[in-house]
């Protein structure tokens, strides 16, 4: 690990105007959230100095706010911190499972939503599960703040879609409805400290009669990016999600699908354990629903 | 089974001696000395599998700022022309200088080319950026087929197979060969109403240890070096160093620090000759540690197999004939255990009729190292599965298939000599009569048995015994503690002295400081260490009836030794009052000076040991997922000297077989660039892959050894490789021969079978 300097802003504004200035004189400059990607980053191949800057003491991305129609997630919450809140746990059992998921507890004491999201990594876990619950990414700037559906958020393989200068505040979600419910199921060979070989994050919402009115299906780890599968979610909707519903939605995963053979997995396998892990996490968000008569207002 | 001995000390499991500073972080591993002025070395890899090393030139690096010594192949004596490294890790002395530091090739990607010494990390990373090596890069030889194939590339054009029946004049990457056999297997499969066939391939495998390889070395104006490292073995350490440099074993010490994990893999020598050489030119002293990747790259794993098995039963499952070929990468020099391989692949049976065949072959991979039982898990999983099958074939239980046709006392082995006393019925045995055996299984679930074997080794050996002047003791031995062998130690003294455990510490001195001893491998330590502390405390009994006899003005041959006491032998002068060994060491300087002892010895007699392991697994039909429900490892220790020491042993087995048996792998691109070099990628089992290993000591005392103790560092590896391929053959219903059993490997099977 090389010498770096390292500031830690107390506003957005200072933030701002810290990775501005930065960027004018052409140093190289990262955000560090909880540093558990970066830190091992630093400490492997890319070694050449930067400037980081710590978004750890700005108000906002500390912010937890569980409103009537929105919930909002600061970038710098670290999993553990998020998942001892049982009533987010309640609202978002899905995107809780993915953030859990991330390494072991020591490593959730440090890793953020954020840094997930922002490192881009193809197996992020909590990348699916935030697609399918539709969150929107905050993001603030040199000209303010602006927003951006999490799908679009992720350019490519270790690429987002912030602009120098830029950084991510929270992830705003939409309170989920009674009758709603998420869940995320990853594939890999090892309990934990594993990365993900495929993974897929569901949410559905039922009506009354128990069919399905609204569903987003993501995939992760099984294409340079995780992906939004509308296929899956069409094969969902209007149905009781029956095993027939769950194996055409599985079927639309694997066919949405464009891994490669490396290491971790041959392309035959994911695509095919991509759409198991559909038709299961399907299943799990289904009986949630159902279980969950009244929530939110 | 046991003979009932009353033990007060033997079979217990008290807190090790070293155990304190291990928790607290205050024990001293490899990486944690640093010395006054000491710089960081660092090595130059090979980024080509093979290659001919035309020209380096390190002038650039030399001149840098920061930088105090550079050295290629060029710096060292010509690698010795005769020797062998003794032990587990095989090979030409020769074969090591040239993997240690490559001369005119390169053989393995990861092979070092070069190394430097320098102020800091960073600037020993800029330099060796900076030193220039021309290489004519070459076809790799990546795996045992293509190696073996006429015509293939050449690692060694001076290579010509050993062992061959007529001595071979045209070069070959098939380093040697071995044959066994006995009787007649033609006639042999003639009488068989059964026959099974199979064939298995396994990857390379890393031990896996914690702990990176790590030293410093420092070297004085006259040429003497100290060197601190992590090792199972600094002694051997020293005649290696020595033999690579051509240095007089006298000018090195070798100290050994704490060590966290070997399994054989810090039996061969990597780092230090480099250290060594470094500070001879930079008069200072230099560390050097590997990173994960290095150890990977360019250590010692074991070697990836081929073997094809046959075996030939009666209706009432009598083995009739058996055969095994089995090919064996020995990475990019020779030395691989093929010899073990071959020599333990029949050994659980009575078997009048066999034959084996072994090829150990030179590939484009790192040279391997020993790895608990090297050899055996390998040959024994291909064995142990095709009995699963001929079991299965037959229609009867896969233990009593086994106990009809297991070897015992006097059964001649396959490896030539007759059996001494062993336990492999009573393993058997205690295997059937487990609840775990005949526990249901959970729908979908499958149970799997196997076989263990390893021959545990004697060797060489020196302890000494103080005793301070208050009576508690001191023992000085020379075998670095990897599994809580002080304590073993301790309770061996204490036992034998008749003391308690608490007055005796154990400490590992170093090459100078103590006699020499072989290394911490072969499953040796306790025992033949052990014999050497048990004779060199007897020796101090002999001193204090001595002792006593002076103090008393009578016999020697009045004074008896009972419970750490000196008594008269009754009758004659019952009035004396017993002496204890704190009272003979106060009074030590009357009565002739300090009780010391010493012992050393050749020994011999190890007891072989047997286990039998039983696999639960599940296995997902949709994702070939593999969960561990249940594991049970059996195994004949001989005696346990510390019991929960011995269980931790046939645990890290059973996880380390497990591992090995369903992902653990080294993944090659067609480059010979190995993909997995770091624990995310090359994946052994974290903690909550695995269920509690349930263990149950069996106990068939090795007569050979004072307090019956036979190794068990080795075979707890051995049977889970089958154990578990043979749990998910009854739960898929499909036998896969190829290991691991990940999950793209299970899928595929299941996928291939519905189809
Ligand atoms: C042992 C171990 C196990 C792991 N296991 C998993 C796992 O199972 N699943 C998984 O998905 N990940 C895993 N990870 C990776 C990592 O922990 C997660 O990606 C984590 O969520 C990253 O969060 P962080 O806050 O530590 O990010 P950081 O390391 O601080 O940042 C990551 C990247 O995002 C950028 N960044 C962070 N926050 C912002 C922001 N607000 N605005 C702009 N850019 C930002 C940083 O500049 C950096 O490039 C593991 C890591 C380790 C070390």
């Amino acid at each position: 690990m090389e010498a770096f300097a390292y500031v830690a802003p107390s506003s957005i504004d200072e933030a701002v105007a810290e990775l501005a200035r930065h960027a004018k004189k052409g140093h190289r400059t990262q955000v560090l959230a909880g540093g558990t990607d970066l830190l091992v980053q630093m400490r492997g191949a890319d070694i050449e100095p930067r400037i980081l800057v710590d978004i750890k003491n700005v108000a906002e991305t500390n912010r937890l706010h569980l409103g009537n129609n929105e919930i909002f997630i600061g970038a710098a919450i670290p999993s553990a911190v998020l998942n001892e809140n049982a009533e987010l746990v309640e609202l978002l059992p899905g995107l809780l499972e993915a953030a859990d998921l991330i390494g072991s507890t020591q490593i959730q004491g440090r890793a953020t939503l954020g840094g997930n999201l922002c490192n881009a990594s193809p197996a992020g876990d909590t990348i699916p599960a935030m697609i399918a619950v539709g969150v929107s990414c905050v993001i603030a700037g040199g000209k303010g703040q602006r927003e951006m559906p999490v799908e679009k958020f992720v350019v490519g393989v270790g690429r987002n879609a912030l602009e120098a200068g830029e950084f991510l505040v929270g992830l705003k979600i939409p309170r989920p409805k009674s009758r709603a419910a998420d869940a995320y199921l990853r594939f890999t060979p090892r309990t934990e400290m594993d990365i993900a070989v495929a993974g897929c994050g569901v949410s559905v919402t039922l009506d009354a009669k128990g069919l399905c009115k609204e569903a987003r299906v993501a995939i992760g780890a099984v294409a340079p990016t995780a992906i939004l599968v509308p296929a899956a979610a069409n094969a969902l909707i209007g149905t009781t999600l029956d095993d027939a519903a769950l194996a055409a939605a599985a079927a639309a995963c694997s066919d949405a699908a464009s891994p490669i053979t490396d290491k971790r997995g041959t392309i035959d396998f994911r695509r095919k354990v991509v759409g198991v892990l559909c038709r299961r996490a399907t299943a799990i968000a289904r009986d949630r629903a159902l279980a969950r008569k009244v929530l939110g207002v | 089974m046991s003979e009932s001995i009353d033990y007060k000390l033997v079979g217990t499991s008290p807190v090790r001696p070293d155990g304190v500073d291990k928790v607290t972080g205050r024990a001293q591993y490899g990486a944690d000395l640093n010395l006054p002025n000491q710089i960081h070395g660092k090595v130059l890899r090979s980024p080509h599998a093979h290659a001919r090393i035309k020209r380096i030139d390190t002038s650039r690096a030399t001149a840098m700022p920061g930088v105090y010594a550079v050295i290629t192949g060029e710096d060292f004596p010509p690698p010795p022309e005769h020797g062998d490294v003794g032990g587990e890790a095989g090979g030409s002395i020769g074969d090591h200088a040239r993997n240690i530091m490559a001369r005119d090739k390169a053989l393995y990607h990861g092979h070092a080319v070069a190394a430097v010494a320098a102020r800091s990390l960073r600037i020993a990373d800029e330099a060796l950026a900076a030193i220039e090596v021309e290489y004519e890069v070459l076809e790799p030889v990546l795996d045992l087929d293509a190696a073996m194939a006429p015509g293939a590339p050449l690692l060694d054009e001076n290579c010509f197979t050993k062992n061959l029946p007529e001595k071979s004049d045209k070069p070959s990457n098939i380093a040697e060969v071995m044959l066994l056999s006995r009787g007649d297997v033609d006639k042999g499969f003639e009488e068989a109403d059964v026959i099974v066939e199979g064939e298995y391939r396994i990857p390379m495998a890393h031990q896996g240890y914690i702990e990176p390889h790590a030293c410093i070395a420092n070297t004085n104006e006259a040429g003497q070096s100290t060197v601190w490292c992590c090792t199972q073995a600094h002694f051997d350490f020293r005649a290696i160093t020595a033999k690579v440099l051509n240095m007089n074993v006298a000018d090195l010490k070798f100290i050994a620090s704490e060590i966290g994990g070997g399994f054989g893999g810090k039996t061969v020598v990597y780092l230090e000759p480099l250290a060594v050489l470094l500070s001879r030119k930079a008069r200072r002293p230099v560390k050097m540690k590997m990173t994960r990747e290095e150890v990977f790259r360019a250590t010692g794993p074991t070697s990836g197999t081929h073997c094809k098995i046959k075996v030939g039963a009666k209706k009432d499952g009598t083995l009739t004939a058996a055969t095994a070929w089995m090919a064996y990468e020995a990475g990019a020099y020779a030395g691989a255990p093929m010899g073990p391989g071959a020599l333990t692949v029949f050994v659980p049976y009575h078997l009048e009729n066999f034959k084996v065949e072994g090829y150990e072959v030179l590939v484009n991979k790192p040279k391997v190292g020993a790895y608990r039982a090297p050899g055996a898990p390998q040959s024994m999983h291909a064995m142990e599965s095709a009995i699963d099958d001929l079991a299965r074939e037959l229609n009867m239980d896969p233990l009593d298939l086994r106990l009809k046709n297991a070897a015992e006392e006097g059964t001649r082995a396959s490896y030539g000599p007759k059996f001494p006393v062993i336990g492999l019925k009573e393993c058997l045995r205690a295997a059937k009569a487990h609840p775990n055996y005949t526990r249901a299984l959970p729908e979908g679930a499958g149970r799997g048995v196997a076989v263990g074997f390893w021959f545990n080794f004697g060797l060489q050996s020196s302890a000494e015994v103080h005793v301070n002047e208050n009576g508690t003791v001191t023992v000085v031995e020379g075998n670095p503690d990897i599994g809580g062998s002080r304590a073993s130690m301790c309770i061996m003294a204490a036992e034998t002295l008749g003391v308690p455990y608490e007055s005796v510490r154990t400490l590992i001195g170093d090459t100078e400081s103590t006699g020499f001893s072989n290394s911490t491998g072969g499953s040796r330590t306790t025992f033949a260490t052990g014999m050497a502390v048990v004779r060199a405390c007897e020796d101090i009994i002999a001193q204090c009836r001595a002792r006593a006899a002076v103090t008393w003005g009578i016999d020697e041959d009045q004074v008896l030794w009972v419970d750490g006491q000196a008594i008269p032998a009754s009758g004659v002068n019952d009035e004396l009052k017993p002496l204890s060994l704190a009272d003979i060491a106060e009074n030590a300087a009357k009565t002739g000076g300090p009780l010391l002892s010493r012992a050393s010895l050749t020994a011999k007699g190890a007891g072989p040991s047997f286990s039998v392991n039983i696999a639960d697994l599940q296995v997902d039909r949709d994702t070939g997922k593999i969960d561990v429900l249940a594991f049970t490892a059996i195994q004949d220790a001989g005696r346990a000297i510390h019991k929960a020491y011995v269980e931790g042993q046939l645990q890290g087995g059973a996880a380390q077989g497990l591992g090995w048996a369903l992902n653990e792998e080294y993944i090659y691109n067609a480059d010979g660039i190995m993909e997995n070099a770091g624990f995310l990628d090359y994946r052994m089992p974290v903690a909550s892959d695995l269920p509690m290993i349930d263990t149950q000591i069996v106990e068939v005392p090795n007569p050979r050894h004072p307090y019956g103790v036979r190794g068990v560092g080795e075979t707890p590896i051995v049977a889970p490789l089958a154990a578990a391929a043979n749990a998910v053959r009854d739960a898929i219903g499909i036998r896969i021969h190829d290991l691991p059993l990940s999950p793209p490997r299970v899928l595929a099977a299941l996928d291939a079978a519905a189809d």
